[in-house]
């Protein structure tokens, strides 16, 4: 268990930053996390060889997915002006707190799939290959949600109101 | 010359730091000569430090008691309990099912041969495909050791369908129980979402050999068949014509062995 206490809980950390860009509020991001890391716990022994991270944001992912699927009736995400003033950290200048809720307001504002891609990928700093197990989809996929993420928020930033359809930037492999 | 053309692909990597230095130079080379493609790149480069500043200050918070990973184990070992509870409730749900199971066969015929098979890969596919936590025992990932595992427990060399031709990607299967004996279970997903499952298992003398027969079961569709002892029904909440060009792929890769 002592092994456990030194790979895991390192991670804590970056498991509570990709659960609050998820679900947007503290409490229900770190009951997620809360509920991850006891399933880690119970699951330990069942785990198998491979890079501790990426198993724990899957358990993550697959938490989050149940919690969308059971919220999707009631309506998702605390919109930004609900969450707490000082929800997302402390350190920042007024000026850059307001740059940082704009974005990540724009970031809550992509399909879920896009956003978690985006996350695990850019934040993260999973590989495409990592990300793709955490999701359980092809690598192929990460690749084109990664395209449409970072095209609409792009869209988005730069205030071109473009019709969501539109995806301005293809896979051309 | 020759270089490899630069691909979306390659323009995502070289914002993630993720492509090998060689090309990451081609890569950077091509974005000299474009600056359209280079002014994306940078935007990209830009959202990623932008997102990476907006959420860093999340993780240096202090963690809440709740997300204390010592107690969480500390709490856990005080009460082992719970799991030995868990599992003999398992047990007993499980002597349950068998125990009805076995008292239904002797009230009602129970089906045999096709329609049995159609019945288990419908149950199959009621249980496991809606599961998030765990639809297949075993990933896409493990297809060999996966393979090695159903064919010893069936006695028969199983083939995993390969279905990404028409959309449906393997995501790993399981061994599944029926009344007659060991089944494999191989589940798919598409694009979007949806979930399909190929269950096969020998037959034991009975429609040894069948022809592809529809079934439903609310809104579960399917097809089942048998060839030269081994059935197989593949099962999918969609319409029966979305599923049956499903099926003859598969009869025919299994036709191929």
């Amino acid at each position: 268990m002592d092994d456990m206490l030194h790979q895991v809980e390192p991670l804590i950390p970056a498991l509570r930053r990709y659960a609050r860009a998820l679900m947007r509020d503290r409490a229900s991001a770190d009951d997620l996390v809360q509920d991850c890391l006891e399933r880690a716990v119970s699951r330990w022994h069942q785990r198998r060889d491979g890079d501790v991270r990426a198993w724990l944001f899957t358990i993550l992912h697959n938490l989050a997915v149940n919690q969308f699927r059971k919220s999707a009736s009631r309506g998702r995400h605390v919109p930004i002006d609900e969450t707490n003033e000082d929800s997302f950290g402390e350190a920042a200048s007024q000026e850059q707190k307001l740059m940082y809720q704009d974005v990540l307001a724009k970031l809550a504002r992509l399909p879920e799939d896009q956003r978690e891609v985006l996350l695990l990928v850019a934040v993260e700093d999973l590989s495409y290959a990592e990300a793709a197990n955490v999701l359980g989809i092809p690598v192929g996929t990460v690749m084109s949600r990664l395209s449409r993420a970072r095209a609409r928020l792009q869209q988005e930033i730069e205030g071109t109101a473009a019709p969501t359809n539109v995806v301005s930037l293809r896979r051309v492999t | 010359m020759n270089h490899r053309p630069i691909t979306e692909d390659d323009l995502h990597a070289y914002v993630d730091q993720a492509l090998a230095p060689e090309r990451r130079r081609e890569v950077a080379a091509y974005l000299d000569d474009h600056p359209e493609v280079a002014r994306r790149v940078g935007a990209f480069s830009g959202q990623r430090d932008l997102l990476r500043a907006a959420l860093a200050p999340i993780a240096d918070e202090p963690l809440p008691a709740a997300l204390n990973l010592a107690r969480i184990i500390e709490n856990r070992r005080r009460r082992p309990a719970r799991l030995n509870w868990a599992m003999a409730a398992m047990l007993l749900l499980f002597v349950g099912a068998a125990g009805g199971w076995i008292m239904r066969g002797s009230l009602q015929a129970s089906p045999n041969g096709l329609a049995a098979l159609a019945q288990e890969a419908t149950a199959s596919y009621t249980v496991y495909a809606p599961d998030h936590e765990r639809p297949v025992e075993m990933r896409a990932s493990d297809t060999a050791q996966l393979v090695q595992w159903v064919s010893s427990r069936l006695h028969q060399e199983v083939k995993v369908p390969n279905l990404s031709p028409s959309g449906y990607r393997l995501m790993g299967g399981r061994l599944v129980a029926t009344a007659h004996g060991p089944a494999a279970m191989f589940m798919y997903d598409n694009d979007h979402g949806s979930r399909i499952v190929v269950l096969t298992r020998p037959m034991n003398g009975r429609d040894e050999n069948a022809p592809m027969t529809p079934h439903t079961k609310g809104d579960v569709a399917g097809f089942a068949w048998a060839d030269g002892g081994m059935g197989y029904s593949l099962v999918g909440q969609a319409p029966a014509d979305a599923l049956r060009p499903l099926a003859n792929e598969v009869r025919k890769q299994a036709r191929a062995i």
